[in-house]
């Protein structure tokens, strides 16, 4: 077995990722850093975040708005000391990638611009184009080229985390290109490897969005955090569920029903358009179900409107939606309405870590959509993501380069390593009845149909014994591709795993969480509960399974108070 | 729904075949369906062991890039009614297989990173002044839209003959920074790209330009490095000394 050495290792290569392994070199420039990810970086599914990143960079904005305006978007189940942290930090990073060449739009004085978003109360949302994500990775992984102490290992894919005693000492991973088993060791550990929500059928996210982290960390006995909390974004296009960002409501455009009317004035007539993600979806679906929404052949849509903008101003502020509706929806919204549903978007659970990015295993750090520090409480935002990676991103590799300094190597249990050989060898040599693909859409449908944005007990039980079901049928999966190099039909198996992991955890705590805050909706308990339920729900490895905890929330300076707009 | 009934070739190869086979595969296509899509409804239902890379499914990761009746593409956003009856996917030409579908594109990565793709940061961090104005970002927008789908360099005739040619992304990607109003040390990105593994090998013929989905436009960023390169010569070697 080949052992591969160095000072931090870094799982994971997209925004928080890329941030993180270029905090340890710039802190720490004797470090090591070994990068493995499971696609070249620059694939990473921070390439498709559209409308922006939120900071403070305006005279007429203030710490205290944004910070205000986080806590009450995530319904007051947000940390606020790591939000006062988070939004103190985020213009820096801001500035910084402009000096690492990001190419963020422009006012004509020559400053960055800002745009208006939803929840947000002034403009802040600093964007390039609206494809701000891609140009935000491009600079990430190009200025990351600077520093040949990072070296890359792109398409490795990571299969188990060891731990030794309470520290995380290593991982298992394996080389697609050629098939090569290898134990990486290393001081410290960055968890990097973004959401979850392709455990939905409709989703925005790319087909490597399969909770690999969380599932890995949760495995060695890392808690998970808010796993209740799913955000599902209102305008995503039928069928492919592909994101129309949020920008196109920044920059004026209209939700309209099949009367033709901004039905958000019935909802949030002091936001319309721009209010929070979870109440504009939530919106939709009333619209849906008082009949007032289109109907399509992959269900009932309502109408997103930028024709009055101009084609001026689409193509210089919004040209991915005019591409991406042209592409994938043969819409053109300078002439026609687009067609939008509301579709899963982000993870707001995640990896339990405290407001430093550390997880409750030692050497273990957490960033980006992968983990739950938390700002975004029950609901994110929308801008706040990216913002987030470069924050959190930066602080894993600072924590983590300073952990690494004040610890040895440790050496990985050769047994557990050995475990983990034979177990892999297993799987490829599967011949079970199941069929990967049918298992895998069973749990999306599942999932989509029983735990979206309105949940209630009976369904979340129905829901629970199903996912319970899917996880032994997992087992009973067989592989056709027997072959070792670039088998994905073996990775799509260890994926799955994965996804059913972390949607049992979300099941299980949507269960327990009887009231409705932010994005999670039940219907049999519509309020919200502060008495009860103002706290965080941990779900931990317990020797017969999940084991769920409450965990408290920071309040600083915001008392919960009704969610009013 | 309407359905149409679609022959799919893919060529096929794992270590150990003598060579690449075309297989095929019959699939009754929507309205909606892209290659990409016909692709996977093959692999979950006819032949599991079908090897290509894909994530976004919105042509920006780059990952699903292949050769669709001669012509490089990304799959997600080829959609099979513009296509014959009859569809033929390769791997995009140029590169090593690896698997089916899958190339080994590390070498044009490297290219990439040769280039030295960054700015050093500046010296005095003064908070929000390094103004770009929106003419100067403009001059950067069409080649900085690179999303290393390497679909250049399998259209290109020049790369896999020509060892010393870096090739078109890398070109444009040197642009980017050479073009950048806050670049202060043009010289590294210059050098690097007007050097002897530089853009010289380009023949201009402009296949990359074309076949580019995002419209980077790679052959003008090679043509103008070109005349730079000219216009550097006596630097360069000022600097060599």
């Amino acid at each position: 077995m080949q052992i591969i050495d160095s000072d931090v290792v870094i799982i994971g290569g997209g925004g928080a990722g890329l941030r993180a392994a270029i905090a340890v070199a710039e802190t720490a420039p004797d470090l090591k850093v070994n990068m493995i990810s499971k696609v070249y970086p620059v694939r990473s599914h921070t390439v498709s975040a559209e409308g922006g990143i939120a900071g403070v960079v305006k005279e007429d904005d203030s710490f205290e708005s944004h910070c205000f305006d986080t806590i009450r978007g995530s319904d007051y189940l947000a940390d606020q000391d790591a939000v006062e942290f988070f939004v103190e930090d985020a213009p820096k990073r801001i500035y910084e990638l402009e000096e690492w060449g990001c190419p963020w739009s422009r006012f004509e004085d020559g400053t960055i611009a800002v745009r208006a978003f939803g929840g947000m109360s002034v403009k802040r949302t600093v964007y390039a184009a609206d494809k701000t994500g891609f140009y935000m990775l491009s600079a990430l992984w190009e200025r990351s080229l600077k520093y040949p102490q990072i070296k890359n290992y792109d398409e490795w894919h990571v299969t188990r985390l060891f731990r030794v005693g309470e520290k995380m000492a290593g991982l298992y991973a394996i080389n697609l290109k050629n098939g090569e088993h290898a134990v990486f060791r290393a001081k410290a550990f960055v968890l990097s490897t973004g959401g979850a929500c392709r455990i939905f059928s409709f989703n925005t996210n790319g087909n490597i969005k399969t909770g690999d982290g969380m599932a890995l960390a949760y495995n060695i006995g890392a808690s998970l955090k808010d796993m209740e909390f799913v955000q599902f974004h209102p305008t995503g296009l039928p069928h492919t569920g592909i994101l129309i960002t949020e920008g196109a409501r920044g920059e004026g455009g209209y939700l309209l029903n099949n009367k033709g009317e901004r039905f958000m004035k019935e909802y949030l007539p002091a936001k319309m358009e721009l209010g929070p993600r979870d109440i504009v979806s939530r919106s939709i679906v009333s619209e849906i179900k008082a009949g007032r929404a289109f109907k399509g052949p992959y269900g009932s849509y309502v109408h997103l409107d930028i024709r009055h903008l101009g084609e001026k101003k689409i193509m210089e502020r919004l040209p991915l939606v005019r591409e991406v509706a042209l592409e994938f929806a043969h819409i053109d919204p300078v002439h026609e309405p687009i067609p939008v549903m509301p579709v899963a978007h982000y993870y707001m659970g995640g990896v339990h870590t405290d407001k430093e990015t550390a997880t409750n295993v030692s050497g273990l750090y957490a960033a980006g959509e992968v983990a739950c520090v938390t700002i975004n409480g029950s609901n994110r935002l929308g801008s706040n993501s990216l913002a987030e990676c470069l924050v959190f991103g930066n602080a894993a590799g600072v924590q983590a380069s300073r952990f690494a300094q004040e610890t040895a190597l440790q050496t990985v249990s050769e047994a557990e390593v050995r475990d983990e050989e034979r177990r892999i060898t297993q799987l490829y040599e599967r011949n079970g009845a199941e069929n990967l693909s049918k298992v895998r859409e069973s749990m999306q449908r599942t999932m989509h149909e029983l735990v979206g944005i309105e949940r209630n007990e009976k369904e979340l039980e129905a829901a629970l014994d199903a996912i319970l079901k899917l996880q032994e049928r997992w087992k009973r999966i067989g592989l056709q591709d027997k072959s070792k190099t670039f088998n994905t039909e073996f990775t799509s198996l260890l994926e799955l795993e994965n996804m059913l992991v972390v949607s049992e955890a979300c099941v299980r705590s949507a269960l327990a969480r009887e009231e409705s805050r932010g994005s999670h909706t039940r219907s049999d308990f519509p309020a919200r509960d502060d008495k009860n339920f103002l706290k965080h729900l941990l779900v931990e490895r317990g020797a017969d399974g999940m084991i769920l905890k409450d965990h408290p929330v920071t309040i600083t300076k915001w008392q919960p108070q009704e969610r009013k707009y | 729904m309407a359905t149409t009934r679609k022959k799919i070739l893919v060529q096929r190869y794992v270590e150990g075949m003598e060579k690449p086979e075309l297989q095929e595969f019959e699939l009754e296509a929507t309205a909606e369906m892209t290659v990409l899509d016909a692709l996977n409804a093959i692999k979950d239902t006819q032949d599991g062991s079908l090897t290509f890379r894909w994530s976004c499914r919105m042509a920006l990761c780059g990952s699903c890039s292949a050769v669709v009746n001669g012509k490089p593409v990304l799959m997600c956003e080829t959609s099979l009614k513009k296509l014959p009856d009859t569809v033929r996917v390769e791997p995009l030409r140029n590169f090593p297989i690896i698997k089916d579908l899958v190339v080994d594109i590390d070498d044009a990565f490297e290219k990439m990173r040769s280039v030295n793709p960054y700015l050093d940061r500046m010296e005095a961090r003064v908070e929000n002044k390094h103004l770009q104005s929106p003419a100067q970002r403009k001059r950067i927008a069409q080649s900085s839209q690179c999303i290393k789908c390497m679909i250049c360099y399998s259209a290109c005739p020049v790369y896999k003959v020509g060892e010393n040619f870096m090739g078109p992304a890398a070109g444009a990607l040197a642009y980017r920074y050479i073009a950048e109003s806050r670049n202060k040390k043009k010289r590294r990105q210059l050098n690097a790209a007007t050097g002897k593994k530089g853009v010289w090998g380009c023949s201009f013929v402009g296949e990359c330009s074309t076949a580019c989905p995002k419209r980077v436009d790679p052959a003008m960023a090679l043509q103008r490095l070109k005349v730079m390169g000219a216009l550097n010569l006596p630097k360069r070697l000022l600097d060599k000394e």
